[in-house]
């Protein structure tokens, strides 16, 4: 599928949200992608319980509250959202304007791309066996995109947060799972945990205690598990393994765009919160810039002049008139106050 | 001003300056030595994991709700590991050995 917008903007954190918005009073329209299969970025991943006090004038507001007003702000400038995908190619076509094509296919086109990829895309952790790349995909899976192969197989689930638990209860019904887990607490949701016990107590899933170690099998195709308890080292048959270690956070793909980086941050401007490339810019904790400072208050503020600069880009004819959002007719109609 | 040893994964055992209020995490991060720490401290990226010797770790402050969790998402367990950067350096602490775990 192919979009054409003004600006494309890579990540959907607090500080994209808040872009969207900035853009918006510009009049100008975003798209935007993230990994993520929400909007929210670190706040809705990480910690979205917490509550922040630095946002100027709350008090207090959960990093989840923080990220549904920022969504509602937003989308009173009608943002497209292509989530569960990454950015991964930029390249400029030929009447100068940047194509950014997703892992999903999806095909961008902007006069601008605002980088606001935060501390990268959240990828799955994965655990540190040896030659567990060679299972990858085959046998080792960090999600579960096709429950049709795994009908009738042996299951190793590892974890013991929310997707570990959500996947071993729902595979249970179609095969043969055992999950493993380092102790018998679990972070995630108890009314899973309690599910997934009365399934243990009913035979339809087995519960074992322990860490996971190696793998041992050949062509990508697991014979054995092994994990670890306090002294002991045991072994499990199983066909497939899941391993549910939680999120991180990577760099990725906008390493190779070209652009200057200082230890993997992207080098920009504090006028414009330009990068290395005219007409990509970078805000919020992507960027490096003396004296910054990794709050999303500092990457509204760059949000408001990249838009600026944004707006220069893509109306080259147009004078940019600095107006207060209190004398804006337009705006008030739309929000409707 | 206090100080700590710290064995790096080459085995190597350095002796840190260590001042009362900081985490053991932001201590061997600001020594220089090799510990992700990717959260700066907010007990939400597990990569300050590090392990207390024997002598010490009962010592040391329980494991609030949040650590204990964090902890599930890291690797090479050991009943020793902790979060650097959910302990605080305090007096009694003089002389502790810490030890990096692997990566
Ligand atoms: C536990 C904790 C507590 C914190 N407390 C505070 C606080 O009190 N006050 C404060 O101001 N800040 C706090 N922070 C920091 C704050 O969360 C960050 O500054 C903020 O989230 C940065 O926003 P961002 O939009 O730049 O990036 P992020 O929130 O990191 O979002 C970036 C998004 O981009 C996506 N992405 C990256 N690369 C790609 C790609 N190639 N393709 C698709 N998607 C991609 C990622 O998946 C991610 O969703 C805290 C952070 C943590 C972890
Ligand atoms: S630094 Fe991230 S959990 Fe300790």
């Amino acid at each position: 599928m192919e979009h054409k917008t003004d600006v494309v903007i890579i990540g959907a954190g607090p500080v994209g949200l808040f872009a969207i918005f900035e853009l918006g009073l510009l009049n100008l329209k975003c798209h935007l992608i993230d990994n993520l299969d929400k909007v929210g970025g670190q706040c809705a991943e990480l910690y979205p319980e917490k509550p922040i006090l630095d946002i100027p004038s709350r008090i207090s507001i959960t990093a989840q509250d923080l990220t549904d007003n920022l969504l509602k702000q937003a989308k009173i400038f009608d943002p497209v959202f292509h989530l569960n995908q990454q950015a991964e190619v930029v390249e400029k076509t030929e009447d100068k304007k940047w194509k950014i094509t997703t892992s999903e296919g999806n095909i961008i086109i902007g006069k601008c791309i605002v980088i606001a990829s935060g501390a990268g895309s959240f990828v799955p952790r994965k655990p540190p066996i040896n030659n567990i790349d060679l299972y990858e995909n085959k046998s080792v899976f960090y999600a579960v995109k096709d429950i049709s192969i795994m009908k009738g197989k042996k299951i190793l689930i590892v974890g013991g947060g929310d997707s570990a638990l959500d996947w071993t209860i729902n595979l249970a019904a179609i095969a043969d799972v055992t999950l493993l887990h380092r102790r018998k607490e679990f972070r995630a949701a108890p009314d899973s945990v309690l599910k997934m016990l009365n399934l243990e107590k009913q035979n339809k899933l087995k519960f074992l205690v322990g860490q996971l170690s190696s793998i041992e099998g050949e062509n990508g195709k697991i014979r054995n598990i092994e994990y670890k308890t306090e002294d002991q080292t045991h072994l499990i048959q199983t066909d497939y393994l899941l391993p549910f270690y939680g999120l991180k956070m990577e760099l990725g793909p906008v390493a190779e765009w070209g652009l200057n980086l200082n230890e993997n941050l992207i080098k920009v401007d504090t006028e414009k919160f330009e990068t290395s490339i005219p007409s990509i810019f970078a805000i919020g904790d992507i960027n490096s810039y003396p004296g910054k400072l990794k709050l999303i208050l500092s990457g509204f503020h760059e949000a408001a002049l990249m838009a600026q600069q944004c707006f220069r880009y893509c109306n080259p004819d147009k004078k940019l008139v600095f107006k207060y959002t209190t004398v804006s007719k337009d705006l008030r109609k739309k929000i409707g106050v | 001003m206090g100080s700590i040893f710290v064995n790096d994964r080459d085995g190597k055992t350095h002796k840190l300056d260590a001042q009362k209020g900081s985490t053991f995490m932001e201590i061997i991060r600001d020594a220089g030595l090799d510990i992700e720490a990717a959260c700066g401290g907010c007990c939400a990226c597990a990569t300050c994991h590090i392990y207390i010797d024997h002598n010490w770790f009962d010592m040391l402050p329980i494991k609030e709700g949040d650590e204990e969790a964090m902890l599930d998402q890291t690797f090479h367990i050991l009943k020793t590991s902790r979060l650097g950067c959910q302990i605080e350096y305090e007096d009694k602490y003089e002389g502790i050995n810490l030890t990096l775990a692997p990566e």
